[in-house]
Formats: C-alpha cells, sequence, structure tokens
C-alpha cells in the first residue's frame, strides 16, 4: 500500500465524516465524538485496497468480518459502507433515514434488519465476545478468515471485555483483531478521570495478545499494524485517536459524545472537510 | 425409572450430535452438573469449555451462530439468564440461533440453596421478544425437545432439572401443543417439569377422595402459547392451576392467567401454585418442595381444604 492509495482515503474520509454529521445533525441525536474519531480504522479495514476481504454475499464465511463493539459509533460504519459503495444502500438514504421509524438504519447496529452489520449491537461490552465467536466457529472448520473489532476506551471498563481477554488468548484466536478506538473520552468525563485503564499495552501483552500501539489517523501506522499478526496470538491495536476528530470546536471534547450539532454548527463542519478533502493528508 | 432431564439432555445431545454435525455446545465449568460434559467426550472439537465466563459464553456463542453452527450453552439457569443483557442483545436482538440450556431450575436443587435455583429463569427468558421457552416433564421429552430445538431457526430456552423425573406416558412433543395425561373435569391442572407426576398422582387421589376430578395437561411450553390448546382448556374447565417449581411472578402460571385474562371466551379463574414470591433456601429437595407446597401431598392438601 502505498503514500498515493493513502492520499486517495484522505479524498474519501472527508465525505464519511460528513455524512455522519448529516446522519446525526437530521436525526437532532447521535454519537458524532466517537463516531468521528474511528473513520481512519474503518477506512483501512473496508476499503476496496484495504485490509478486509470481503464478500457480496454476506451469508457466506468466505469473507473477512467485522463486528463493531461500540455500537454507538454506528453513523461511522453506515457513512463507511455507503461512500464505499459496498452495500445495496446510498448515502441519501442512510442520511435522511438515520434513526427514523421503521428504518434498518438504527441508532444501533441491528443485525436482525441489517445482516452487514454482522451484530446487534449498543450495549457495551459483548461485540469482542460475538467476534471472537464467528473467529472460533471459522477456525473449527479451518476458514483462515479473520474477524475484526472496535470496541471503545470507556467501554473497555466492561468487564466481559477482559473475560474475552482470557478466553481469546486461552483458545489461540489468532485470527480475531481488535483494535482499541483510544479517544480518552466517555461520557461522565476523560477515561483517565473516569476509570483509569493504563498501562494498557502492558495489560493486553500480560494476557498473551500481539500488541501494536499506533496513531489512529496515520494510514501507514494503522495498515502496518494490522497486516502484523500472529500465528497464535489475538492481536489488539490500541489506536490512539481523537474524540470528534475532523471538527474543529468537538476535536478532544467530551460534550460531543451523545450530542447532535445544531444546523448552523453542522454548516460549520461541512466547510472543514470540505476544506480538508481540497488539501488531503 | 426417574432420570433426570439435565441427563436426558447430556445423552441425547451426544446422540444428536452425529446426526446434527452443526452441533457445537459450550459450558461454563458446569459440564459435569449440566451433562454437556458427554456431547465433550463424543465431540472434543466441538465443545467449547469457556470457564467460569457466562457472558463471554453467551456471546461467544451468538457470534459463533453466525457462522452457520448451533451454538448450545449451558449452565446453571440461575447463572445463565442472570446474565440477562447478553441473552438479550446477543442472542435475542440478534435472533442468533442459540440453544440455551438451563439446568437446576427451582428449589429442587436442595442444600445449594437460593443461589444456585433457577427461581426466575422463566420470567426473564419469556420477556424477549422471540424466543422459545421450553421445560420438559420426562427423558423422552426432553430428547424431543431437543432435536425439536436444533431443527428450529432461532433462541430457544430450555429448563431443565437436576432431580429425576418419572416417565410419563404421553404424546410426542410438539410445541404449544400440551399433552393430555389424564381426564378429568371442570378444574385442569397444568404441569411442569418435574411435578408433571406429582399433579397427576394428586389428581388421582383428588378423584379417589371424591373432592375433584382433575384433568392434567403437560404444559411444557412456556412461550409461545399456543391459543388453540389455551382456548380448548380455558373453554371446556373452570378453574387452571399452573404448577411449577418457579416464582409465581413471571412464570408460566403468569403466562396461563395473562392469555386466560385477555383472550377466554368466558371468565375463568387461574391459580398460579409455585414458589410466592420469597427467596429460596438450604434443605432437602424433599423438604423444600414440601414447604412449598411442590408435591403429591401437599397438592392433596391444598386442595382438600
Ligand atoms: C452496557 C452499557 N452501559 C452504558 C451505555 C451508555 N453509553 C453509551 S456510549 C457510552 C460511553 C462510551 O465511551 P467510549 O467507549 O469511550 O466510546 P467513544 O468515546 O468511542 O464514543 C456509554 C456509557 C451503553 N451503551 N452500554
Ligand atoms: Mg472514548
Amino acid at each position: 500500500m502505498t503514500a498515493e492509495l493513502f492520499q486517495k482515503w484522505a479524498k474519501i474520509t472527508p465525505e464519511i465524516r460528513k455524512d455522519i454529521i448529516k446522519m446525526i445533525t437530521n436525526a437532532k441525536s447521535g454519537h458524532p465524538g466517537g463516531s468521528l474519531s474511528m473513520v481512519e480504522l474503518l477506512m483501512a479495514l473496508f476499503a476496496p485496497e484495504g485490509i478486509m476481504k470481503l464478500n457480496d454475499d454476506v451469508t457466506s464465511n468466505e469473507r473477512d468480518r467485522f463486528v463493531l463493539s461500540k455500537g454507538h459509533g454506528a453513523p461511522a460504519l453506515y457513512a463507511t459502507l455507503a461512500n464505499l459503495g459496498l452495500a445495496d444502500f446510498d448515502r441519501e438514504k442512510i442520511t435522511s433515514t438515520f434513526r427514523q421509524l421503521g428504518s434498518d438504519f438504527q441508532g444501533h447496529p441491528d443485525r436482525a434488519r441489517l445482516p452487514i452489520v454482522e451484530a446487534s449491537t449498543g450495549s457495551l461490552g459483548q461485540g469482542v465476545s460475538i467476534a471472537q465467536g464467528i473467529a472460533m466457529g471459522y477456525q473449527m472448520d479451518n476458514n483462515a478468515h479473520r474477524v475484526y473489532t472496535i470496541v471503545g476506551d470507556g467501554e473497555m471498563q466492561e468487564g466481559q471485555i477482559w473475560e474475552a481477554a482470557i478466553s481469546a488468548a486461552h483458545k489461540k484466536v489468532h485470527n480475531l483483531t481488535l483494535i482499541l478506538d483510544y479517544n480518552k473520552a466517555q461520557i461522565d468525563g476523560f477515561v483517565k478521570d473516569v476509570m483509569g485503564l493504563e498501562p494498557l499495552k502492558a495489560k493486553w501483552e500480560a494476557f498473551g495478545w500481539h500488541v501494536h500501539e499506533i496513531d489512529g489517523h496515520n494510514y501507514q501506522e494503522i495498515v502496518t499494524a494490522l497486516k502484523d499478526t500472529h500465528p497464535e496470538k489475538p492481536s489488539m491495536i490500541i489506536a490512539h485517536t481523537i474524540k470528534g476528530k475532523g471538527v474543529s470546536f468537538m476535536e478532544g471534547l467530551v460534550g460531543w459524545h451523545g450530542k447532535a450539532p445544531s444546523l448552523e454548527e453542522a454548516d460549520k463542519a461541512y466547510a472543514e472537510f470540505d476544506q480538508q478533502q481540497t488539501i488531503g493528508l | 425409572m426417574a432420570t433426570a432431564t439435565r441427563k436426558a439432555f447430556g445423552m441425547a445431545l451426544a446422540k444428536l450430535g452425529e446426526k446434527y454435525p452443526q452441533v457445537v455446545c459450550f459450558d461454563a465449568d458446569l459440564a459435569k452438573s449440566t451433562m454437556s460434559g458427554l456431547f465433550a467426550e463424543k465431540y472434543p472439537h466441538r465443545f467449547v469449555e469457556m470457564g467460569i465466563q457466562e457472558a463471554n459464553m453467551i456471546s461467544t456463542a451468538a457470534g459463533m451462530s453466525f457462522t452457520g453452527k448451533i451454538p448450545f450453552i449451558c449452565s446453571f439457569g440461575a447463572f445463565v439468564t442472570g446474565r440477562f443483557d447478553q441473552i438479550r442483545m446477543s442472542i435475542g436482538y440478534a435472533q442468533a440461533n442459540v440453544k440455551i440450556i438451563g439446568t437446576h431450575s427451582g428449589v429442587a436443587i436442595g442444600e445449594d440453596g437460593h443461589s444456585q435455583m433457577g427461581l426466575e429463569d422463566l420470567a426473564l427468558m419469556r420477556s424477549i421478544p422471540g424466543i422459545v421457552v421450553l421445560q420438559p416433564a420426562t427423558a423422552k421429552e426432553t430428547e424431543e425437545m431437543i432435536e425439536w430445538a436444533i431443527n428450529h431457526q432461532g433462541p430457544v430456552y430450555l429448563r431443565l432439572t437436576r432431580q429425576g423425573v418419572e416417565d410419563i406416558d404421553m404424546e410426542s412433543f410438539r410445541p404449544g401443543i400440551y399433552p393430555q395425561v389424564r381426564e378429568g373435569e371442570k378444574v385442569a391442572f397444568l404441569g411442569t417439569g418435574g411435578l408433571l407426576n406429582d399433579c397427576k398422582m394428586a389428581a388421582d387421589e383428588l378423584a379417589d377422595k371424591g373432592i375433584m376430578n382433575p384433568a392434567v395437561f403437560n404444559a411444557h411450553t412456556v412461550k409461545p402459547l399456543n391459543n388453540e390448546i389455551m382456548r380448548k382448556i380455558s373453554t371446556n374447565y373452570q378453574t387452571i392451576v399452573v404448577f411449577e417449581d418457579h416464582t409465581t411472578l413471571g412464570g408460566t402460571g403468569s403466562a396461563v392467567a395473562e392469555w386466560v385474562s385477555e383472550f377466554a371466551d368466558t371468565p375463568r379463574r387461574v391459580i398460579r401454585y409455585g414458589v410466592k414470591d420469597v427467596f429460596g433456601e438450604s434443605g432437602t429437595p424433599q423438604d423444600l418442595l414440601e414447604k412449598h407446597g411442590l408435591t403429591k401431598e401437599k397438592i392433596v392438601e391444598y386442595f382438600s381444604k
């Protein structure tokens, strides 16, 4: 993967961010901060030249899979799939129906309505176990495909994450990659103040995982870490990110976790995305 | 011969594993008690020991079901349904094809006391849309239910006993269709799980004594109730008594009472006969069953008053 490719991705991510803001503004509710922080991670996974081996048939096992454990980041997942043309819905559809009655684009992913999201999440802490289950099912069938999941840093306080940390290492679920969207913030404050997680790298290594610590907005670092897997250990990527990334007045703040922007604020954000698109990386 | 339905489960799953290669089994350090160990011995590569991680087991099994496998997850009913949110979200909401096995139901487990007793499991499971909730009364019925569950697409909760249950001759399992195990009039006894035989014997004795002549049904399906059967029972009998080793709040008795009060053609009395909104405790199974009125003698006594 080359700098040229990353440049190309950098032209698409502002569009994804624009859709995230559009969806949340239109719905007058949703979670902008944690959706914006993981856009590069999703891009590196889902882009056609990216990491995941996809398959149009979502009932097939001949494909890599992705579980969004931090389900409130659903806008980022819908927008990534729509912008990359990976699903039978487009940008108009997601931005106009997100969180509306009867929509497939629920506030949090709903597998029964929209199978491409893989799992029904939104109650934090369960996605790593679900991803582990898919990966173990693949292993039972000698299927070499991988399973990826993104968790939030606040979410990582959940006990079930640490159950899965023990089990995935014990069961040698080496075809599982967990990515931590380490944006440092949750609802009641900064993670370090609410319930600190550090030293994270040492913890996950001690639990028997293959750990990388990277800048979660840097494509080179993201793809390098995603590609470097281990033959026996599950992989953990601690991705340092910025909550609200791409919108100057949201970046790094706790307050934009679950708040919709006003129309004026949204316009300001769109202008910033347009500018980012012109500049590129 | 009295066989515990958990044992019948272990034997049946081990047997059916051959016919259904998609079946896999999970346990959380209770394989010797839930009897899932019988499956593990036969198919070690299709058995997943999860350690004492019920929440992780539930969500992991949901994920595995998304690859086309049919996971059975086993623990005591109290422990597995205690992880309600994982069942509600990872399995229920996702409509994951996972079969949940909750053993050690009710006060009948005895000495271990309240912490190990599945006393609220039916109430919890029955609140989840789309899940099928079943309770077999005999070993044979347990096997039939397991094969049915394998062939049913979607979540199932199966509630099993620690104690042995007597064989009772009755028609094969069909979901919602309660086999009638005794003819009678005016009063219908709806027995469940380990109590069915006591209900039947109590009905015989009450009839012998000329007190009443209850019909007895095996109410093996807690959810969904079958409208035709419920209509038949609520039309033909004036009083309906539902017996269960479970809290009377939200269990089979509640399900029946809800149906009857809403849909029956004529108003009928429904008695929820079970554990009356109290915690369990230690004691011999016999002492506990007696304390809660869940023996033949106590049932006869209750209806002789
Ligand atoms: C089990 C559970 N408890 C509480 C919530 C409510 N909630 C939604 S998002 C959130 C904070 C999540 O923080 P983090 O994981 O850091 O997400 P991010 O910063 O990536 O948005 C909470 C507490 C929930 N969805 N699930
Ligand atoms: Mg966070």
